[in-house]
């Protein structure tokens, strides 16, 4: 017997395995993100009124926002990539799936400017807890772009070779990877206000 | 694309080295047997160091008898328990009987090894991350067990790891929370795979109604690890930093260590930490008792010979149980001053979810009325489940009123109620659950006698060891006092049941040994059986046993409900889900 639905759709259920299994994951990293982003809340709420800095005066915010910019063109791209296979386009594919881990290094190396101005400035995560928070959230956010762009660049090079066997199936996992980078971007979205404008 | 899959599976076929079979196996029969020994052999360790705080407890200050020599001067000079060992056993007995014993085991072995068969899959839905979750889980025990010999010894600041005090603890306590990352990775992993097979593999005409119920624990257990995880993992990264990083999430302002003042910038909140973590550690509550309630269930309903009483009225609970265990963590928090109001919320969340809870143990109850029952070992351990798990959950009901708790909160009757829970709750399902599909596993029945001594002699000592607990406790004694209570003037009364209570926990040590002779002879020697020892109807029986590569031999099809057993005018007093009518 085989494993069912790894590529067909179950019809009372109208999913793959893929689907349903990268969904739930994410799901999971909701609760992740949602309770570091409470635990802000909690934390700002209690802390002595007067003591919680705004975050406009130690961030950057026109590094953010083109910071944010680039994440959503990653975003773009790589729904191009998708919609590249799935018109049976492989050239188009990797042209898009190639801008997207560009755009998520530069997302990284901008970050990584970020950090060292701060680090230069002898603002440390023990500074204050605004710092700490805000290194835990975008540290975390920042492992998940490496994340992506490990999977990304697997699904660019020696991944690719599945498209010549099993091209539906390959489809569907560029779909998952982009379910994925649609979160981490959607996380930024609104880790950039949380922690730069309020 | 249907060419690749069978590619890759005819390349499963190929005779495996011992490796693959064995150690980095895909298949979830053996990744079951490797959470289940791993598992055990976890439990056992575990029980053992509660073992060796009995002897404190009972002889405060006395060398600890053959073994007191092998701790260290660093842990027991001469023998002598130290206060700081003492709590590290006591933090790494909790840890590692709920995250690397219990939940493993419940979980990752019986989900692994029975839920696939039960709905007449041929694997798990993603098997190379089934491995993983393995490894992983494995990786995370190892880092938890290394921590005993991290400067300082494992962590000592309990199995909650309250702050401020886990924060400035010694360095073990930066090795639990990377083990406990591992963990919850793990977890995650493990329960994405669960549900996407339950969703997804169930066989034609197997329909949600048509389920097992233990299916249906290990979905909803399944939901509960996927959602409530994630902000123990948060809260871990934190904790981290507070240690590593120098951060203060969770260090109050003017905080002082040892008559000095400690150097950090301060404005945390210590509360914070006891509500993502019991945010997280009330679902693992049912994440311990709902798979123990699945495996109950089954072995009840063939061994009564009767469908169970009320299955729908059990899942709609078991499903509602699931949803209310993420609103009723405050209940542990009732005495940090959080507020009345708070307390009034949680307090009632918290006696609606013991509605569910009994709903399903009247059923399992009335399901025994009028059977004419077979008291075979596994059936024992399960009829031993239903009051056993009555006594933890009806003793719960005062510790979730805010009024009562402020007595009893921090007591040993703590202790006593979540023991009944999960020693003779949780741990007797499970026992009831090795010994019910040990045959399917490898083909041969566990031996009947020796796990007849097993059942009766764990029943008196867990008995023996847990119910003094709720005497002391009622008394006012404090937990986690490593002399045992001898300095307190009000608790002299009760003190004497110290020694019968670590007599028992000792002769709890002893029965296992029947259990362990008889797991291991029976694997070689133990009496063959047919593919349906049990006369059973659910799925997993009708595969040979042990269970093909693949599962089944033909693809199964579910033609009725889960429990037809003595179905009038049938040919057998049991009809199996696969059987036409």
């Amino acid at each position: 017997m085989e494993i069912p639905y790894t590529v067909n759709t179950r019809a009372d259920t109208g999913l793959n395995n893929v689907k349903l299994g990268i969904w739930l994951f994410l799901a999971s990293e909701v609760m992740l993100f949602g309770g570091l982003f409470s635990s802000y809340v909690l934390l700002r709420v209690g802390a002595e009124p007067g003591t919680w800095p705004l975050g406009a005066e130690i961030l950057s915010i026109p590094l953010a926002t083109f910071n944010t910019i680039v994440l959503i063109a990653s975003s773009v791209t790589m729904v191009m990539a998708w919609a590249s296979l799935k018109l049976g386009n492989l050239g188009k594919y990797k042209l898009y799936m190639g801008s997207t881990v560009a755009l998520a290094l530069v997302f990284l190396v901008v970050k990584a400017f970020e950090y060292a101005d701060k680090f230069s400035h002898h603002l440390y995560p023990s500074e204050s807890t605004f710092l700490g928070i805000y290194f835990l959230i975008t540290g975390l956010h920042g492992l998940h772009i490496v994340g992506g762009v490990i999977v990304n660049s697997y699904f660019l090079f020696p991944g690719v070779k599945m498209w010549h066997t099993a091209p539906e199936r390959f489809t569907n996992r560029i779909e998952a990877a982009g379910l994925y980078w649609h979160f981490v971007d959607l996380v930024w979205i609104f880790l950039f206000p949380v922690l730069y404008l309020l | 694309m249907d060419n690749v899959t069978t590619a890759g599976h005819a390349e499963h076929e190929h005779e495996l080295g011992f490796w693959q079979k064995y150690f980095f196996s895909q298949d979830h029969k053996v990744i079951g047997i490797q959470y289940t020994i791993t598992a055990l052999v976890f439990l056992l360790f575990g029980f053992l160091l509660m073992m060796i705080m009995r002897w404190q407890l009972a002889y405060p200050g006395q060398p600890i008898p053959v073994i007191g020599g092998l701790m260290g001067d660093a842990n027991a000079p001469g023998g002598i328990m130290l206060p700081e060992f003492y709590n590290q056993l006591g933090a790494m007995h909790g840890t590692i009987m709920v995250f690397l014993g219990v939940v493993p085991l419940a979980v990752g072995g019986f989900g692994n090894f029975v839920v696939p068969l039960q709905i007449g899959a041929p694997d798990m839905a993603f098997p190379k991350l089934n491995m993983a979750s393995y490894w992983v889980f494995l990786v995370g025990g190892l880092v938890m067990f290394a921590s005993f010999f991290a400067p300082g010894g494992a962590a000592n600041s309990g199995w909650t790891s309250y702050v401020p005090l886990s924060v400035i603890a010694t360095q073990g306590q930066t090795w639990w929370l990377i083990g406990m990352t591992f963990l919850i990775t793990s977890s995650l992993l493990g329960a994405i795979n669960f549900i996407v097979t339950m969703v997804q593999l169930r066989a034609p005409g197997l329909t949600w109604m048509r389920l097992p119920f233990f299916v249906w624990t290990q979905l909803v257990t399944a939901f509960l690890l996927l959602l409530a995880f994630p902000p123990l993992e948060a809260a871990a990264f934190l904790q981290l930093m507070d240690r590593v990083a120098g951060t203060s999430f969770f260090l109050p302002s003017g905080l002082v260590v040892s008559g000095q003042a400690l150097e950090v910038s301060g404005g945390g909140s210590a509360l914070l930490w006891q509500h993502l973590f019991w945010f997280l550690a009330h679902p693992e509550v049912y994440v311990l008792i709902l798979p123990a309630m699945g495996i109950t269930a089954e072995i009840i309903a063939c061994n009564t010979r009767k469908p169970l009483w009320g299955y729908r009225p059990m899942v709609y609970s078991v499903v509602f149980l699931g949803f209310m265990s993420f609103i009723v963590w405050a209940h542990h928090m009732f005495l940090t001053g959080m507020g009345t109001m708070i307390s009034a919320f949680f307090q009632t969340t918290t006696m609606i979810i013991s509605i569910p809870s009994v709903i399903i143990l009247s059923a399992l109850f009335i399901s025994l009325y009028g059977a004419s029952m077979r008291f075979t070992t596994p059936m024992l351990f399960a009829l031993a489940f239903l009051p056993m798990f009555g006594i933890g959950g009806l003793t719960g009901l005062p510790l979730g009123l805010a009024a009562a708790d402020i007595h009893l909160h921090d007591t040993l009757y703590v202790i006593g109620h979540f023991h009944y829970v999960v020693a003779p709750g949780t741990i007797f399902a499970l026992f009831a659950g090795i010994y019910h599909w040990f045959p399917k596993a490898t083909g041969r029945k566990m031996n009947e006698v020796l796990g007849k001594i097993h059942f009766w002699g764990s029943l008196v000592c867990m008995n023996g060891v847990f119910m003094p607990m709720m005497i002391q406790g009622l008394a006012g004694m404090n937990r986690r006092m490593y002399d045992g209570g001898i300095g307190y003037e009000h608790v002299q009364d009760v003190l004497h049941w110290n020694t019968m209570m670590s007599f028992s926990a000792w002769g709890l040590g002893l029965f296992q040994v029947f259990f362990i002779i008889n797991f291991f002879m029976s694997i070689r020697r133990g009496e063959k059986t047919n593919d349906n020892p049990w006369e059973a109807t659910t799925l997993e029986w009708e595969t040979p046993s042990p269970p093909p590569h693949g599962n089944f031999l033909s693809p199964p099809e579910v033609h009725r409900g889960p429990y037809e057993y003595s179905v009038p005018g049938a040919a057998t007093d049991f009809t199996p889900q696969g059987q036409r009518s």
